[in-house]
């Protein structure tokens, strides 16, 4: 798939994030946005997955760490094909399979339950650690928040995947320097983030989480990296590609009115036009 | 009477089911000498991950192992397996239901010397508040090997509380074990002693204790906290009407809560719990610590003859 494409598809899971949000009057569209292109990448350029089989044991495995950001994961899981498109309209009610934080159980496609901050990165370890010991070829991926590296199990769970040299797991960092109460920097400082993860024994590479070569290049990077793991610090934008939405710490987990959502969407499209 | 330690009993079953099943996977946050687990990490050096001091990130890390087909055990002493990773129990373990073991020894007072902070008193009630969770308190090496065995046959979440002193040894090896059904050690008609762990032995001693003042004693292990074997309770509880229990943890939330929890439903009768009243414990030897904390097979005694 072209870059063109993989845009467009990352447009229509922005798209299905306001949509999603704005019917459940819940849940979190900023940190979502944020994560897009990323999880585009993930799922319709890397991604060994099978949608029939979402239990496949030979497949990649995604843990989402920020387990906020279940609106970009089901939009991109609809998309693929593991749930059907009209589910995302009960997104966060009552009896759906589409809880407000990802449930393995009832989801498909859903690796792994995630929720309470800092405990998908040590999930994702094991994981990795069972294909090893299983002499699989899958790879792991996780979805780190930057507010969520505050949490002390995420730097526990990073000195493990150096230690036991998992070079089958790639963290990638949804880096948009906003968290609930304000920017990152004012709330508990992270930075120098970069410098961090690599005292802790990790390959890291910065990339623009937004541009798809960029992060398409990175992924190859990172399987490419031996005896160590590797995160991908994205340098994002939260609430990227609504104009009133991007930057704003009050988009982390408000829903859009009407209004909001009319605009948000007419936005989307033209920007979905623009590309091709 | 032989003696053995649970913990030790976790080590060799360990090393008999690693040689059962390669599935079966080992962690400990540095503590694998105390709990036993370096026999496995001798035996079976790959399967073996000394997650170092971060309980947190063992819990998760057995979660993970967990989704691709792994029985986990994760090892530790209780304080730290249940309260310093409660959170990462509940929600990467118990909520998706997965089938990771937790083994936790060194529980409740007989811990001893190292005080108050390694002392687990509220570890069942923790665990035993998780949906999903199954809670197994053995009472002696014999059932500890019998019931690790069924846990890593079990599909779910286990929590397994073992201990650190030696402690009699009350079962043959021929005796049968079902997660779930109490056993009942001793018939009796004037009142019930329902224990568990090493209360135990303690509640066999002082029934014969009682017996020699004319009163017969019901002794039942409930080895398994929950699910709790109702029936045997109420059966019990029907024939003597009068209970007590005994258990090495808080009075509230464990044993004696559980067991009141059934009668108060079904079959109310009167209830005094042996336990340590709603206090931290103390640096002590583990027996100093049982007599100080209420914990012996006099203070049984003494409570049977107050519900007499």
């Amino acid at each position: 798939m072209d870059t063109k494409e993989l845009q467009k598809i990352a447009n229509q899971i922005r798209i299905d994030i306001i949509e999603m949000t704005y019917e459940a009057q819940s849940g979190h569209p900023g940190g979502s946005l944020s994560a897009a292109d990323i999880l585009t990448v993930l799922y319709f350029h890397e991604m060994r997955v099978d949608p029939n089989n979402p239990r496949w044991e030979d497949r990649d495995r995604l843990v989402m760490s920020k387990g906020h950001a279940t609106p970009v994961w089901y939009a991109a899981l609809a998309e693929k094909g593991f749930i059907p498109r009209e589910e995302i309209k009960t997104f966060r009610k009552i009896n759906s399979r589409l809880q407000g934080h990802p449930n393995m159980n009832d989801t498909p496609g859903v690796d792994m339950t995630t929720g309470s901050l800092g405990q998908g990165l040590s999930a994702a370890n094991g994981m990795a650690i069972a294909g090893k010991l299983d002499n699989k070829d899958y790879r792991v991926y996780v979805i780190l928040g930057d507010g969520e590296c505050q949490e002390g199990q995420i730097w526990e769970a990073a000195m493990t995947a150096a230690h036991y040299k998992l070079d089958n797991l790639t963290a990638i960092l949804d880096h948009n320097g906003l968290q609930i109460d304000g920017p990152n920097k004012d709330i508990m400082n992270i930075e120098p983030i970069e410098d961090k993860w690599k005292a802790f024994g990790w390959h890291t590479i910065r990339i623009d989480g937004h541009n798809i070569g960029q992060i398409i290049n990175a992924i190859e990077e990172a399987k490419t990296t031996k005896g160590k793991p590797t995160i991908i610090i994205a340098d994002t934008i939260k609430g990227k590609g609504v104009s009133f939405m991007e930057n704003q710490v009050g988009w982390h987990g408000t829903a859009p009115n009407k209004e909001q959502m009319e605009k948000a969407i007419t936005e989307l499209k033209e920007r979905g036009e623009r590309i091709g | 009477m032989d003696k053995i330690a649970t913990r030790d009993a976790y080590g060799k079953t360990l090393l008999e089911l690693g040689s059962q099943n390669n599935n079966i996977v080992v962690l400990d946050a540095d503590l694998s000498k105390s709990t036993k687990t370096n026999e496995f990490a001798k035996a079976y050096p790959e399967r073996f991950f000394d997650m170092g001091i971060s309980e947190q990130d063992m819990i998760g890390t057995a979660a993970g192992l967990a989704t691709c087909g792994k029985i986990p055990f994760a090892s530790s002493f209780a304080v730290f397996a249940t309260g310093r990773a409660y959170d990462q129990i509940r929600d990467s373990i118990c909520y998706p239901n997965l089938n990771v073991k937790i083994a936790a020894t060194h529980a409740g007072l007989t811990v001893g010397e190292d005080g108050a902070t390694h002392q687990a008193l509220e570890d069942i009630s923790l665990m035993r508040s998780l949906p999903n969770m199954t809670v197994i308190t053995p009472a002696d090496g014999t059932s500890a090997k019998a019931l690790i065995k069924l846990a890593a046959e079990h599909k779910g979440p286990v929590y397994i509380r073992l201990g650190r002193p030696s402690v009699p040894v009350i079962y043959q090896d021929t005796q049968q074990f079902q997660i779930g059904k109490g056993i009942k050690l001793k018939e009796g008609k004037h009142i019930s002693i329902i224990a568990a762990g090493i209360m135990v032995s303690k509640a066999l001693e002082a029934a014969d204790a009682l017996q020699k003042e004319g009163i017969t004693a019901e002794v039942i292990d409930i080895h398994t906290i929950k699910p709790i074997d109702k029936d045997l309770i109420i059966d019990t509880a029907r024939k003597t009407g009068r209970v007590i229990t005994c258990e090495e943890h808080n009075i509230y939330g464990g044993l004696g809560s559980a067991v009141c929890e059934v009668l108060s439903e079904n079959y109310p009768v009167r209830v005094k719990r042996i336990g340590v009243k709603d206090t931290f414990g103390e640096s002590g030897t583990p027996d100093e610590l049982l007599k100080k904390y209420g914990l012996t097979s006099e203070d049984i005694v003494m409570a049977a003859r107050e519900l007499l």
